[in-house]
């Protein structure tokens, strides 16, 4: 092998850091280029390290678990009392429920309703926030051969988390809908109102668009809206709450700080794909 | 470069292990740099976790660059800050060019903050922190062609300087025990 002098191996040192900073800039040159190139790779960084995370999961969450539960010890009392009076109301709306959907079932049956078909679904484990500084979007880890593309939806067991932005071989990203750059059709359950949910990076996203005349109330339900393609109607997205500007906001119903499992649905729709990330070109192309 | 190789003496000779020892001692900055923020990751359910990653990044970057250049050259700096950009979905080249510049003023300031205590040494931390932060959220708005919000960069900032010694306390001990090449 041949050594270099001392100068020249000192003149070596001092131009890596310069050719380094070049480099960097190619970087941002070939990311603004090639939007396919680098989605690839980052999809490919997160498939490498999901093994990990896949693993760290279930301890993890059993750590998380036992902090809650040692928590809840100290309010035992108080919080029986409240789930007391808590299924109390829920058994009365559970008849409730129950009475309006024979109703429901029997009316359908006199208008001769077709149905909506079945969506079929997959159950994932969030692993990681995969949002960075930028974006709000988890991370699920999934089998080989889970089928699942981009645009599909998915809920928690309460309501609407996000749609499916990046899939690789063992994970599949999702932008929640508290993100930047989400728009979802919503409409407003007690108005029937069309607006447009969108995402702050905050965690409530703000209402707009709303029609003349029909502002959301406090408290209101807002489900989907099957507008535009891209989300069936009606599934649950959560309740306004004005803010202290005034400003209409929904409260989620999906638990989108304390995701552990989400099923991803594929309703068959082909409307608008899923929205760009943030920290990217916003015009990826397709 | 080695003590051994600056001073004469008798000490053992280069074994298979010996030399494997020094290799590790030589890489510890840079894995356990990317291992660290590989668990940065990980689900712990913690409000404002995203930030976290940018802060472990920074603050090993800045240290060991400090502390042992020679283990954090500008090529491993590229490389965690390419890193960062895949991982914590930055436009890509950003991380890059943040962690190369806080390297470059990591390696200017050397010779001034080597005989300062760790105080000095953090409040300098803080300030190169918050340009940082600055740079990063100027480069995303310009690379996305839009204002992207302040408040998350505000908060990466602060983070950043609160969790310093958190980081950088390990570090300082594992550079004087297990890092060490001259304890080889």
């Amino acid at each position: 092998m041949i050594r270099p002098s001392i100068q020249a191996r000192h003149a070596l040192a001092r131009l890596t850091l310069p050719v380094m900073v070049v480099a960097s800039f190619g970087l941002m040159l070939v990311g603004k280029v090639d939007t396919i190139l680098v989605e690839r790779a980052r999809i490919a960084v997160y498939d490498a390290s999901a093994p990990i995370y896949a693993a760290l999961a279930r301890p993890l969450g059993d750590m998380n678990k036992t902090v809650v539960e040692i928590v809840g010890l100290w309010g035992l009392r108080d919080e029986n009392a409240r789930l007391r009076d808590e299924n109390e109301r829920l058994r009365r709306w559970q008849s409730i429920g129950l009475t309006l959907d024979a109703e429901n079932q029997r009316l359908k049956a006199a208008l001769r309703w077709i149905p909506d078909p079945e969506a079929s679904y997959v159950t994932a484990r969030v692993v990681a926030d995969a949002g960075g500084v930028y974006a709000k979007a988890v991370l699920l880890s999934v089998g080989p051969n889970h089928g699942l593309r981009k645009g599909q939806i998915a809920l928690d067991e309460r309501g609407l988390v996000g749609r499916i932005t990046e899939v690789g071989t063992r994970t599949a990203r999702v932008l929640l809908i508290t993100d930047m750059n989400s728009r979802v059709p919503v409409i407003l359950e007690g108005s029937r109102s069309r607006a447009i949910l969108a995402g702050t990076n905050g965690p409530w996203p703000r209402l707009l668009y709303w029609s003349e005349g029909t502002v959301p109330k406090e408290g209101e339900r807002v489900v989907t809206s099957a507008e535009a393609d891209a989300f069936p109607a009606n599934l649950p997205v959560g309740t306004v709450r004005y803010n202290a500007n005034g400003i209409p906001e929904v409260e989620p119903d999906a638990q989108l700080r304390a995701l552990d499992i989400v099923r991803v649905f594929d309703y068959g729709l082909n409307g608008f794909a899923a929205p760009e990330v943030t920290a990217r070109s916003t015009q990826g192309h397709h | 470069m080695a003590l051994s190789d600056r001073i004469p003496g008798v000490r053992p000779r280069l074994t298979v292990g010996r030399r494997l020892d020094i290799v590790w001692r030589h890489a510890f900055p840079g894995t356990t740099s990317f291992l660290l923020m590989l668990v940065s990751l990980a689900p712990f359910g913690l409000w404002g976790q995203a930030a976290l990653l940018p802060t472990v990044a920074l603050t090993c970057v800045w240290f060991w660059s400090l502390f042992r250049p020679a283990a954090m050259a500008p090529p491993v700096v590229f490389l965690i800050g390419l890193l960062l950009d895949l991982l914590g979905f930055l436009p890509p080249g950003v991380g890059a060019l943040t962690m190369l510049t806080t390297h470059g003023i990591a390696r200017w300031l050397r010779r001034f903050l080597a005989r300062q205590g760790f105080t000095v040494v953090w409040l300098i931390f803080i300030t190169v922190a918050c340009g940082i932060a600055a740079m990063n959220w100027a480069l995303v708005s310009l690379l996305t062609f839009s204002l992207v919000p302040v408040g998350p960069v505000l908060f990466q900032a602060g983070l950043a300087a609160a969790m310093y010694p958190a980081v950088a306390i390990p570090l300082m001990f594992a550079h004087r025990s297990i890092a060490d090449p001259d304890q080889a």
